[in-house]
Parts: C-alpha cells; structure tokens; sequence
C-alpha cells in the first residue's frame, strides 16, 4: 500500500447477493448477522476467542478455485468477499453437521432445563435434516454430575463447543474444567476433587448451547415458555451489571447477564446470579414490627409509622433535628435515596445522614476527584489499583481489568497490603505496610511505573477496614502529586453506594455530587431550608449515638453490627440511641434491635435507576411484587414526609427520576425518558465525567427546564452494540448474550458502529438540553465538587515485636444478609481463618490449622489460623464480615490501625 | 509413589528450561511421572500442574487425550496387538485370541503377577508387516501364533525377544540428564537429544 492510499476502513462483502459493509479485521460470522444474515452456530461466540469447534457456521466463500466451504467463525472478512449461506452445498453440509451432533445426543428435550429456549433444538428445527440415519446404541455417561455446588453437568448433553472451558480459561482465568478424553469419549469434566469453584461459574450455564450445564438454583424450577422476563440491573456490588430478571408465579427464578458494552459484556459473577434466592425466602419480612418489651411483634403499617412519626418528631421537637440520624441507603435505588435525602435535610432537617458504613472513603473527596470510566481503566496506559481486591469485591470489574491485560496489554500497579485475586496479572504488585499506603506510592517500583507512563487511571477503594480511611487519602494524594493527570475510578462495593452518594446521602453533601454550601441556595430552591451545618458521617452517628446523644436512628437497610468495621462501637450506638428504627427485608442482628422495623421491597421488587462506580445511570425495573405488605423505600419516605406535616411531592417513580434530573447538576439530562431510550440502554453517564475532562464547570448557569427528548437527541439509532441474537425472533438466545428485548441489531447500528462507534450519550443529551435551555429564575446552578484529598499523615504508632498488623478485607461471599439468605450461596462463605505468613508462624511456634487466640486493644477471639505466603510477614489478615466473631470485634474504629497478637492455647 | 521423586523435579526443571513457555513442557513431564510410576497418577498430575504452571485438570485434559498415557497401572509389558483392517485380514484375531490364551487374560487386563497388559489397537501404521503387534511400541510384524510364544517366553525369562531390548513399560530412552542414579533409570542411555522431548522409542 503507497502513502497516498489510506488504509481502508470499512470493507464491501457480498452475503446472498446482497452488499453489506463489514469492518477490516471482522469475523465473516459477525459481520454478516450485522447484515442480516444470520449463520447457525454453537462454539462462537462474539466475547470468547473463535476455534472452529462445531463446523455448523459453515459457508460457501468464493475463491480462486471457486466456492469453498469454510467456517465463517474462523475467517475475517475480506474486501469483495463473496459469501452464499443457502446453496444446496451449506444446506447439505448443515445437515450433516447437526446429523452428527445428534448422534449422541440424547435428546430427553422433556425433561431438559434447556428444552424450549435451547439452540440445539431451534438450530435443528431451522437448519437441520429432520431426522436421523443412526440407529445404533448412543454413547452414555452417568448423568447429572457436579462441577462443583453451583453447576451440574449432563455429559451425554454436551456437544462439545468449548463454550464452558474457554470462559473458564479465557474470560474467567480460572480453567478448572477441561475436555478429557478423546473422540466420541470426550467429555467436559474437573479433576477429581478439585470443582469449578470459580466466581463466574454461572456464566457457563448461559453460554452453554445445550443443556448440558444447569445451574442448581435453577435447575427444574420452571420452563422457558413459563418465564416472564424484564431487564434490570445488578445491585450485589457497584459494577452494575446489566441483567434480565426471569420470574416464573411472582417468583424471581432466574437472572441472565445481558451484554453491556462499556459495563459487564454480558457476565455475570456467581454472587449477582444466585443471590436473587434471597428474595424468595421465607424470612422476608412481610410486615412492620413493632417493639413490646423484648419482643418485636407484627403490627400494621398505620401503628408502626404511627410510632416512628411520633418518635421522630418528638425527637426534633425536644431534642432539636441533630438528634436524628439516617445511617445507610447503598441498597436503595437513586430514588429512594433521593426520597431519603430530601426527607432527612427537610422534613426531619438533619444532615446526621450517611450511605457508607465506615467501610468506605470520605464523600466529599470521592465525588469531586477526576474520575474515569471502566473503558478508560482498561485502556489506560497504567492501571493503579488502590482498592481491595477486585476478584473478591468487584467480579465483573476484575474481569474487564484481566481481560485487558491478557488481550491489551494493560500495566497494573497494584499497592495492596497482601496478594490479591489481580496479582498475578499485575505488572508490578507492592506490598503496602498497612495504615502507610502512601509510601508504597513512593516505593522504588511503584515510581519507575509511574514515571513517563502516559494516561494513569487508579481505583481508589478501601483495601483494609482495621486501617483508617485517611490511609487511602493520603495514598491518593501521593499518587495526585506523583501524576498530576491522574484520572480516579471509585472502588466503593457496596450496591448502589454511588447512587446514595450522589443522591445527598452522605453528610455535607447535597444531590448531584455538590457540597451542603454551594447547593444551599440551588437545591434549596425545590426543598426549602436546609440544615445550616455539615453534619457526622457514619462513625460520627454512632458514636454519638453510643454518648446517648441521638433520640431517633434510622436504618435504611443498614446492619451496623455486622458492616460497620468497629463491632463494639456499633453495639454502643444501638443500644444508646433514643429510638432506632429499620428498615430493612430481613431481620439483621441490628434490626433485631430495632423499635419498629419497616418490611422494604428489594431488586426486582421495584423500579428505579441506579448508579453504578463509573457513575452511569441504569434502570431498574420491577419484575415481581414485593412480598406481603413491603414497599419501596421512597414510599416510606413519602408517607412518613407527609405524617410528619411535610410533602415530598412525589407521585412516582419516574417524577422522583425527573426531579433528580432537574435538581442534581452532575444528573443534568438523565430523565426517565432518557432512560427509557434506546440510548439509555448502556446505562447513561452522569455529567463528573464531563466535567473532568473540560476546564470551568459546564453545569453552571444552566437553566431550569431539562427537558430532554432522547431520541430527538439522538436520531432514530437504536442502541449501538454488536449483539449475537438468535434464530427465531421472538426468542432469545441468553447463552449468546443476546438482549432479552429482543434483537434490534439493525442496519442503522451498523451505520452508527461505521460512522465512528459510539458517541458520549450523555454529552450529546446535554447539547440538547442547551439547545433548549430556557432563562433561568433559579439560582445558579452550581458546579460539581472538585476535591483534592487532604494529606492527614496521620501518625501510625509502629508495631510492637509481640504484634501483626491486621488486614481486614471483604470476600465475595460474606455474612450479608442476601448472601446468607441465598441457600445456595451461603454455605460458601469462607469464615473467618487468620492468614499469616509460615515464617511469622513459625516464630510463634503455632501450626498452620491450629487454633490461637487473637487479641487487639478491644477483645480477644479464638481462630484458626492459615498459612499464607500472600500474606507479607508482619501481617494478620482476616477476612470481614464473615459469620460469627471476627474482625469487627477486633477493630477500633477511631484507632489508626489495629495491631494483634497470637498466641497458642 | 505420587508426586514426582526429588531427581525427576531435577530432571522436570531441566526440560521445563528447554521451552519458551512452560505449560509446553506437559508431555514431557507426564512420560517422566509414567516413567517413575508406571502410569499417571492424579497426585502426579497436581504435580506437573504446579510445575509448569497449569491447573490439575488442563494437565489431565492433555492426559487423557493420549492413548500412551495410562491412568491405571499397566504390566512391565504392554503388548498392543492390532486388530485394525489389514491385520485383521490377515489374521489378527487369531493373534489377539492366541495372546490372550497364552497370557490367560483378556485383552484391556494385566496379568495377576503385573507382568503383562493386552490392548487391542487400532492401525499401527504397519500394515505391510500384518498381522503385527507391539510390546512397549517396539514393533513384531507378520507375527505367529509361534512367535507369539516365542516373545512371552523370552520376556518371562528375562531374555530380549527376538533379538530385541525392550525395556519396561514407561521407561524414557531420550529425554536428556541429569545423569541416572537411580536403579531404575539405569538402562536409560545417556544422550543429550537437540530437541528434548519425553519420547518412548
Ligand atoms: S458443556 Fe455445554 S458449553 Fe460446555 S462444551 Fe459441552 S455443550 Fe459446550
Ligand atoms: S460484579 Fe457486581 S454487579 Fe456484576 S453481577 Fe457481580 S455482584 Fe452483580
Ligand atoms: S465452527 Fe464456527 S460456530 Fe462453531
Ligand atoms: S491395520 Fe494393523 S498396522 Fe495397519
């Protein structure tokens, strides 16, 4: 090619006569269904690596000694390529391909989880010879067998597409399963005991084209013709993985991952999957409780606000609006929490208010640093982690990172006290001396990455709660001065954290990332007077709850007692506070010690967007009803507003996403029409991102009627993503990771894919909100935060010679109430085993396995303990939140960081 | 016996440095723990897995794909009889029927004194010599229900058949040093191979 004649950029192919553009570098499978064209398929699939594996894509493509069948999962495109997928040739060769295949099928359809919703049946039906030559015995296997306590496995179903174990290899990095054997023997399988104990697992089950792999939770529950789906958003952690939520008699039976492309590309970690058998338990709360004595007992909805009404008015009126607190709201969606804020600045007139546990970072600072998306993360030159463990805390995120360091070359830096699921990825992984992160960022290693390394993202999170957050303050702004561009993904894991964040939820901090003092005016212009003072974050409430300075506490979902980092101090506070009121789905160790509790709908129960780490805006959407009498959380707080003599004015959900869209200025154009467009279908990006990449503040001065019409914003282009989509049109095909709504791939995405990929939805919204901006009345509305951590060096004593520092950090599967009240989940909880290094165990002359007793300044315990090489020598790691005694016993909240000893007994 | 012994580590790390990645390295490894041990065993399997850097079932799906790889103890001899078109033409039935009369067992069995396995085979590539057999993949071609007992004679007599040394079953003639020491490579010749790979010859 001569310098004067660019590289092309799009090619022109021929598919069954018909012209289509495809892009340079484009498998012949994927470009043709872009067209239009469908080919048949089992072992492709567009998120995996292509192997040719079925031979049922085949195609005839025009060489030079004429039409040659090839596989068109296996071949790009080339330009001028000449492709038929229907000659009598393809026709024959797709008999004989699903002839074979069926072989040894068994074809027990009637009583397979697949029969119905199975690519193999459609496939045979579409494309297939109608009946078979083979009249021999087939092949048989024991049947159902268990990969592991999650997934079983049919092997006289499976037909040998390598989905399952490339996921396994390629995506999830943990190969467990493999084919064995050879030839008609070839069977899917683990070693012996060694099970797929992997968090993705059921991942597999969706891509799997047969029904050879069945997820346990799922397994016999309901056919697919039975199942009524819509599609929603993962609320387990922060990564917000889209999903659709499948529900058979007003039960959640089932949850598919759905392919988002800047989020989850259609995965799904085991904890989002599965825990959705909460939600069917029958310890669900289904009344309010009220308190006689010693015993909560069911009463209705009118006695129980009755007596929280009179509680917290009474409270405010005696004792003034400081007396009341609001600790919690991560489980809410972006309108609960707004509900909750608005209710808790106005109404009640506190802002004692806070959606982290002490488990998290300062608000003020996490919402006003620079931040980056997870597409900026994985394309990042150097990827700092500062957070805890990414397999462990964010599933989805660790994969999106993983996949890029093995496909992209991504360079991570990890600063991490002890070895983490991201480690072995990393380019370089310092070991931080817990409570002095900051001068890890300054370590030798850590420096000669950073230095020169073009576009830095770090994921800021909490790495250990047995250290003070100003750890990772101070690590942040080491890394600020270090790299000055440095761009912040937030690492907080907790649920919709960002969206009560963002909604107000956290003290100082009003709706749409803005402080108490900039936003008085502006949002006091919707909700009146304000609180005059920025008022105590969570480890605040409670230890003034502990001094018995608080008469009403408030718990929207929170169990202090089991996520609070400091056990005691959250006893304390329980049992100082005036009244506490909760509301939550379950009875928790805290709401146990509750006055009244209130029965609150979880996912999938109820409507609403949530805002994920990266700051996008998902929609929730209700696919059952909530067990007995629970409701939403907004409808809580809209009826107890207007108990106390106050009125929220809200209607409905999509009037509290409006309002929300109209009062917080980083959620400028994220209406539930925009929402509900084709637009917002990958989620919708909050404005802090704009705002980090242009200088002044462009929400300023912006005027008061957002009215944004998506899709005049927007042309007529449905969603832009490449999609697998099945055969039959009304069905779709979950293992390809097909959108649940049906297939809309349509030429005009193509167009919009050739015409430059994807725009900044978001930003485009806003340019038509400015279009049709009207005059302001209001007052100015004000900038988003912009924060630069403040350096607290705060003194770390040294450890003593008789001590380990302790680490305390979260597992995926952990004392929550979702995960314990999801049968299958639950016994999978690790437990709390004390990790220490074999050469500190040595030195005390315990034994891996023993049991020792573990003291700090608070209390001692008795645990087994572990050897770990993870762990570096002068460490104690423990993991938090498992059931029974721990590390919130061990830690005090106040204390830099908590120092341990062990001893033998 | 189960994982590899201390010299085989030796000699696993030695041809674990020939690769430019590690996990090329299984093959090699997995003729090494059915040398030591006659077959493969799972804890071998673990073994090699940490040694090269894979998990135990990526090791046991290369494993069980190979037919030389055996998963269950086989006999010091392990006498392959072909049973595939051209053999069985020419009588390879009769040889299969023979060896199992003169072994008394069936084919697929070990002997009870562990000495002898039968496998029926498919094609093996010598169909100009059918009916032919193999003891530990050397070849017997044109072979007799005579020569038959000609070669388990010999064998059971410590005598190579037919003029030929067949060493016990799983025993590595050219994957390179460090020098044996132990009795049971003591046969193994000492030959540094320019492309080390763990191949029964
Ligand atoms: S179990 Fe399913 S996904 Fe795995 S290889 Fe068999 S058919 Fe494919
Ligand atoms: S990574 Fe988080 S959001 Fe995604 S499925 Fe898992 S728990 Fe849900
Ligand atoms: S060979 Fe192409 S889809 Fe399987
Ligand atoms: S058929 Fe026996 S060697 Fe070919």
């Amino acid at each position: 090619m001569t310098d004067t004649a660019p590289a092309k950029t799009t090619f022109t192919i021929t598919v069954d006569g018909k012209e289509i553009e495809a892009l340079p570098g484009e498998l012949l499978i994927a470009a043709a269904e872009r067209g239009g064209t469908y080919i048949p398929r089992f072992c492709y699939h567009p998120r995996m690596r292509p192997v040719g594996m079925c031979r049922m894509c085949l195609v005839e493509v025009v060489g030079p000694r004429g039409p040659q069948l090839q596989p068109s999962c296996m071949i790009p495109v080339a330009d001028g390529m000449v492709v038929d997928t229907e000659s009598p040739t393809v026709k024959k060769a797709q008999d004989g391909m699903l002839e074979l295949l069926l072989v040894n099928h068994p074809l027990d359809c009637p009583v397979c989880d697949k029969g119905g919703e199975c690519p193999l049946q459609d496939q045979t039906l579409a494309f297939g010879p109608g009946e078979s030559r083979f009249v021999e015995e087939k092949r048989h296997w024991e049947k159902p067998i268990d990969l592991s306590s999650l997934v079983a496995l049919d092997r006289e179903r499976c037909i040998q597409c390598d989905r399952c174990t490339r996921f396994a290899d390629e995506v999830a990095g943990d190969p467990l399963i493999e084919f064995m054997g050879r030839g008609a023997y070839t069977e899917v399988n683990t070693f012996p005991d060694d099970p797929f104990a992997s968090y993705f697992s059921g991942n597999t089950v969706q891509l799997c084209p047969v029904g050879a792999l069945t997820a346990k939770p799922y397994r016999f529950k309901a056919r697919p013709w039975d199942l009524d789906q819509v599609e929603s958003t993962c609320t387990s952690c922060s990564v917000g993985c889209r999903m659709a939520v499948q529900s058979s008699n007003d039960r959640v039976v089932r949850l598919l991952g759905v392919d988002v492309d800047p989020v989850n590309h259609g995965w799904l970690c085991d904890k989002g999957r599965f825990d959705f058998e909460a939600s069917n338990s029958d310890d669900r709360l289904t009344m309010p409780l009220v308190r006689t004595g010693d015993t909560l007992t069911e009463s209705s909805w009118g006695v129980a606000l009755a007596k929280v009404t009179e509680a917290l008015s009474g409270a405010k009126d005696r004792h003034g609006a400081g007396s009341i607190a609001v600790l919690g709201g991560a489980r809410l969606t972006n309108e609960d929490a707004y509900a909750w804020s608005k209710l808790a600045r106005t109404v009640l007139g506190t802002d004692h208010v806070d959606a982290q546990l002490g488990d998290g970072l300062p608000a003020e600072v996490v919402l006003g640093l620079p931040r980056a998306t997870i597409d900026e993360a994985c394309s990042a030159d150097l990827l700092v982690l500062l957070t805890g463990d990414l397999k462990e805390e964010l599933p989805i995120l660790y994969l999106r990172v993983r996949g890029a360091v093995q496909d992209q070359g991504l360079r991570v830096l990890e600063i991490s006290p002890v070895e983490t699921g991201m480690t072995r990825y990393a380019a370089a992984s310092v070991r931080a001396v817990p409570g002095e992160l900051a001068s890890a960022v300054g370590h030798d290693t850590a420096k000669a990455l950073l230095q020169g390394a073009g576009k830095v993202v770090c994921v800021l999170g909490r790495q250990s709660v047995a250290e003070s957050a100003d750890a990772v303050m101070d690590a942040a702004a080491a890394l600020l001065e270090a790299v000055p561009g440095v761009t912040f993904l937030s690492g907080l894991r907790r649920a919709n954290v960002h969206g009560a964040l963002d909604m107000g939820l956290a003290p100082g901090v009003l709706p749409g990332r803005i402080s108490l003092a900039d936003g008085r005016e502006w949002v006091g212009s919707t909700w009146g007077e304000l609180p005059a003072e920025p008022g105590l974050d969570a480890h605040g409430i409670l230890t003034a709850a502990a001094e018995g300075k608080l008469q009403g506490l408030v718990l929207l979902g929170a169990d202090p007692l089991a996520d609070f980092p400091d056990r005691d101090l959250a006893r304390r506070a329980l049992a100082g506070a005036g009244t506490v009121i909760a509301i939550d789905a379950f009875l928790t160790a805290s709401s146990r010690q509750a006055d009244v509790v209130l029965p609150a709908a979880i996912a999938g129960e109820k409507a609403g967007s949530t805002t994920n780490l990266e700051g996008r805006v998902s929609r929730l959407n209700q696919k059952i009803t909530p067990p007995g009498t629970a409701r939403a959380d907004w409808m809580i707080a809209a009826e107890l507003a207007s108990r106390l003599g106050g009125d929220l004015g809200f209607e409905s959900v999509a009037h509290i996403t409006d309002e929300i869209a109209a009062v917080a200025p980083a959620y400028v154009g994220i209406t539930s029409a925009a929402l509900l467009s084709s637009a917002g279908f990958d989620g919708l990006l909050t404005g802090g991102l704009h705002d980090a990449h242009h200088e002044g503040p462009p929400s300023m001065g912006r005027g008061e009627a957002v009215e944004v019409d998506a899709v005049a914003a927007h042309g007529d282009n449905p969603t832009v993503e490449v999609r697998d989509s099945s055969p039959a049109p009304d069905q779709p095909d979950p293992s390809a990771g097909s959108e649940p709504h049906g297939d809309e791939s349509s030429t005009a995405e193509a167009e919009a894919i050739l015409a430059g990929g994807e725009g900044d939805h978001v930003e485009a919204v806003q340019k038509s909100a400015e279009a049709g901006e009207s005059v302001a009345t209001r007052p100015n509305r004000p900038a988003v935060l912009r924060s630069t951590p403040t350096v607290t060096r705060r003194a770390v004593p040294a450890v003593d010679g008789y001590s380990l520092r302790l680490v305390a950090s979260h597992k995926l599967y952990d004392d929550g109430t979702l995960v314990q009240h999801s049968p299958s989940l639950a016994p999978l909880a690790p437990g709390s085993v004390v990790r220490v290094n074999p050469a500190d165990l040595e030195r005390l002359g315990v034994t891996a396995g023993d049991s020792v007793r573990v003291t700090s300044s608070r209390t001692a315990l008795t645990l087994t303990t572990q050897a770990d090489l993870g762990v570096p020598r002068g460490v104690a790691h423990l993991a938090f939140d498992q059931p029974g005694p721990g590390a919130a016993d061990l830690i005090d909240a106040a204390a830099p960081v908590t120092d341990v000893r062990l001893e033998t007994i | 016996m189960a994982r590899l012994n201390a010299q085989n580590v030796e000699r696993a790390k030695a041809v674990i440095r020939r690769y430019p990645r590690e996990r090329s390295a299984t093959i090699p490894l997995l003729h090494l723990a059915q040398e030591q041990d006659g077959y493969i065993t799972p804890e071998a399997m673990e073994h090699i897995g940490e040694l090269v850097g894979a998990t135990a079932a990526e090791v046991q799906g290369v494993a069980t794909f190979y037919e030389m790889f055996k998963h269950e103890p086989v006999g010091t001899y392990l006498i392959g009889v072909c049973t595939n078109l051209s053999c069985m033409i020419l009588g390879a039935e009769q040889v299969l029927e023979h060896t199992e009369k003169v072994l008394g067992i069936k084919a697929g069995s070990t002997t009870v004194d562990g000495m002898f396995t039968i496998e029926e085979m498919q094609c093996l590539a010598a169909c100009g010599g059918a009916p032919c057999l193999q003891v530990n993949y050397r070849y017997f071609e044109n072979v007799t229900d005579e020569r038959v007992d000609g070669i388990v004679d010999a064998l059971r007599n410590g005598r190579d058949p037919e003029g030929q040394s067949i060493p016990p079953h799983g025993t590595l003639s050219n994957i390179t040093l460090p020098a044996p020491t132990t009795p049971a490579d003591r046969e193994r010749p000492e030959e540094i191979h320019p492309a080390p790979q763990g191949v029964e010859s």
